[in-house]
């Protein structure tokens, strides 16, 4: 191996910082899983009858289903019945209602993670949901929101105060009987965000969750639903950390989008999971649904991911083009090291006329990695004049990772126009050492590189999380050379 | 400035620079013109420190220090610079960026803060004007879709802003047309100053034309078989390499 391939793998071999364990009471159900444990979920989270029948109608569906094999990634079959399904931090019976009733240890932790949860200290125009393993712990800025009309909350509060709009959207985008992990997700989910802007709305802040897994031997089955009523507009960003274990943990989530007519939402994510250590030992197993509907004529659904962590990432946020001009746009980072794997892209369904879409992805593979692009776009009969343009390009670092591509394009409308274009590139040694020459350590030319090829991405991001996507870039990628 | 005392190379096992002897003083132009193959680009790459080469004798002294024993970019830091022959492309990292963490990182190395700014893009809007280059340059993704006359000013813009002390030029005229020759040679000359130094690697004498040298080696089968003032590259140029190819066989 040449002295600059050597550096590249050093490079990439950096410690996660967000792998601190908090110490707390909690609240665990025992590892397992039956129609039991559900109906105790639902009670412990005081649901509605609605909710534990759906749950169970749920569960009936998945104990039919099979885990699916078509991904290109390889694990050991998950345990079900070894995973803990709920685990909270112990708290009053009606949860917290201001920030002085939450555990310091959560807020704590939260602080560490770079999430003040006091209204104060935290960026302004910002909202945070933050959920810490199967519980929502604090939800800011409320009442702005609520003076805007906009509903921002749990989704397990949005179960008990707004049951008229969760029997109405959830489950519309992402059925209970979708895929398996989303089966499973409907049956056992815990908590997430619920997110309504009403109609001509644009809501006055960026809006976010922040999910923390805590808890060992538990999976943390999220639930996001964001509506976007008519001609109102929303950002939303999700980040996500854990702590450092030698067990694979299982994060099962589902997020639907609903845009109605000339509604926008714009839905980032810095995903930086626990990704196992330098040998592939632990590390999160992020099995995840996100699908958009862009139910009304003009709406626009913009998906920028930008993912750095998980042992396993399977995960391939779509967008549904119901209504006509409807705006499908996937704008994806996703980096993998050491024994990393990702198998993560996008669907574009074409079917209002003059729908149009953007995919632009972006995979980084180091060390042992595999990453993987796959991505269908398709076009129906009825989808006249579609639009679609894909841009697919892969960078290699090192000599011992992969980057595998599998567009599939079904196109059943001949006016439709569809572009397909896939680089892959190598950061390569006389990059690395015309860099050096000028002056720049390994580390800073590897990461300029990194950053530089995925520019188009991150100057989709909010502002905010554009920098932080930049440095969490670097990090993962430190000892990667050396 | 620099001392290369009977320095070997190789590329494997085979031996590329086979004992070469140097001494360049600050201010001195020094051009090495060679026949290809002659193990010119060799001696610059082993002077900046690519990898992929091996010193089997000799040393070269920068400085007072080792030079072969600094990294490629403590080298940089220190104020070797070499203008390279390909320039390479990198997408999505524009010519400002580089160029100011360039400057950065050798400030850095020499206790200096990071420089400001607006005294930075005051800075660098003089050298662009100083090589006649477009502003719109700068924002460009360094070297991409760039000409080669564009990429070898580029370099050369690099060198005017980093103001290295020891300049090596890799065939610096290679790919450019007499225009952008004239341009790229104004750049060096006016970087020419007592305490700066410059070698030239070349396969033609017209570059000379433009940046006259104080001294000319020329460079054959890893040794420098003649040494001389400028004059001596115009012989060349007449003769061609082939008699001290030959001499130095029969020698």
């Amino acid at each position: 191996m040449s002295a600059s391939t050597q550096e590249i793998n050093n490079l990439i071999n950096q410690e996660y910082k967000q792998g601190f364990v908090t110490e707390l009471e909690t609240t665990t159900f025992l590892p397992g899983l039956d129609e039991d444990v559900i109906s105790k979920l639902s009670k412990i989270k005081n649901e509605p009858e609605f909710m534990l029948e759906y749950r169970l109608k749920a569960f009936r569906h998945w104990q039919t289903m099979k885990s699916p094999e078509w991904a290109f990634v390889k694990f050991d079959p998950i345990d079900y019945q070894a995973i803990s399904y709920y685990s909270a931090p112990k708290r009053k019976e009606d949860g917290p209602k201001s920030l002085d009733e939450i555990d310091p240890q959560v807020l704590e932790a939260y602080k560490k993670l770079g999430i003040p949860l006091d209204e104060q200290e935290r960026l302004a125009g910002v909202a945070v949901d933050a959920v810490f393993d199967s519980v929502s712990v604090a939800t800011t800025f409320k009442g702005k929101l609520k003076d805007a009309g906009v509903i921002f909350c749990p989704i397990s509060e949005a179960l008990r105060d707004h049951p008229e709009l969760i029997k109405e959207y959830l489950g519309s985008v992402v059925s209970h009987t979708d895929n398996y992990f989303a089966a499973l997700n409907a049956a056992v989910f815990t908590d997430g965000s619920f997110v309504y802007i009403p109609k001509g709305v644009r809501c006055p802040m960026e809006l976010s969750t922040y999910f923390r897994i805590n808890a060992a031997n538990t999976g943390q089955f999220e639930r996001t639903l964001i509506i976007a009523d008519e001609g109102s507009h929303v950002s939303y960003l999700e980040g996500c950390t854990a702590p450092m274990r030698d067990e694979n943990q299982l994060h099962a989530a589902v997020v639907e989008l609903v845009a109605m007519k000339d509604a926008v939402i714009k839905y980032s994510t810095v995903q930086n999971w626990y990704p196992g250590d330098k040998n592939g030992l632990g590390g999160i197993y992020n099995f995840v649904t996100k699908r958009a509907d862009c139910r009304g004529e003009n709406s626009k659904v913009s998906w920028t991911q930008v993912e750095t962590g998980s042992a396993i990432t399977w995960k391939y946020p779509s967008c549904v083009l119901t209504g006509d001009n409807s705006v499908g746009e996937f704008y994806s980072v996703a980096l993998t090291n050491n024994y990393q794997q990702a198998d993560t892209g996008t669907k574009m369904i074409h079917i209002g006329k003059n729908t149009r879409s953007t995919i632009v992805s972006k995979g980084i593979s180091a060390g042992k990695a595999q990453n993987t692009y796959r991505g269908l776009v398709k076009v129906l009969k009825s989808a006249e004049n579609a639009r679609n343009y894909t841009q697919c390009d892969s960078l290699l670092v090192g000599d011992q990772c992969g980057a595998h591509t599998f567009p599939y394009i079904e196109v059943k409308q001949p006016s439709a126009q569809v572009e397909h274009e896939a680089t892959t590139s190598k950061i390569s040694e006389d990059q690395l050492f015309f860099c050096q020459q000028r002056g720049l350590s390994a580390e800073d030319a590897v990461s300029m590189i990194v950053n530089g090829f995925c520019k188009e991405v991150f100057k989709e991001l909010p502002m905010e999380f554009a920098v932080e996507a930049q440095a969490l870039l670097g990090l993962s990628l430190e000892g990667s050379v050396g | 400035m620099l001392s290369i005392k009977n320095l070997h190379v190789s590329v494997g096992d085979k031996p590329i620079l086979k004992g070469i002897n140097l001494e360049i003083k600050p201010g001195e132009i020094h051009a090495i013109m060679g026949p290809n193959g002659s193990g010119k680009s060799t001696l610059s790459h082993i002077l900046s420190g690519k990898s992929g080469y091996t010193v089997t004798d000799g040393s070269a002294t920068y400085q007072g220090k080792d030079l072969l024993d600094m990294a490629p970019e403590i080298r940089a830091r220190e104020g070797v610079f070499l203008a390279f022959q390909y320039p390479v492309e990198i997408p999505g990292v524009s010519n400002v960026y580089l160029l100011k963490a360039a400057l950065n990182s050798i400030r850095k190395h020499h206790g200096q803060s990071e420089v400001d700014a607006m005294d930075f893009l005051t800075l660098v809007k003089g050298k662009v004007r100083l090589l006649d280059m477009d502003e719109k340059f700068l924002y460009r993704a360094v070297n991409e879709g760039f000409s080669g006359g564009e990429k070898k000013r580029n370099e050369i813009l690099q060198m005017a802003i980093l103001e290295p002390k020891l300049c090596i030029l890799d065939e610096t005229d290679s790919g450019l047309d007499i225009d952008a020759l004239k341009i790229v040679s104004e750049g060096v000359n006016s970087l020419r100053s007592p305490d700066r130094s410059f070698v030239m690697v070349t396969h033609y004498q017209r570059l000379l034309d433009y940046i006259k040298p104080d001294f000319v080696h020329v460079l054959a089968h890893g040794q420098i078989v003649k040494s001389g003032g400028p004059e001596l590259a115009l012989e060349l140029e007449e003769k061609g390499y082939s008699w001290l190819e030959d001499a130095e066989a029969s020698a």
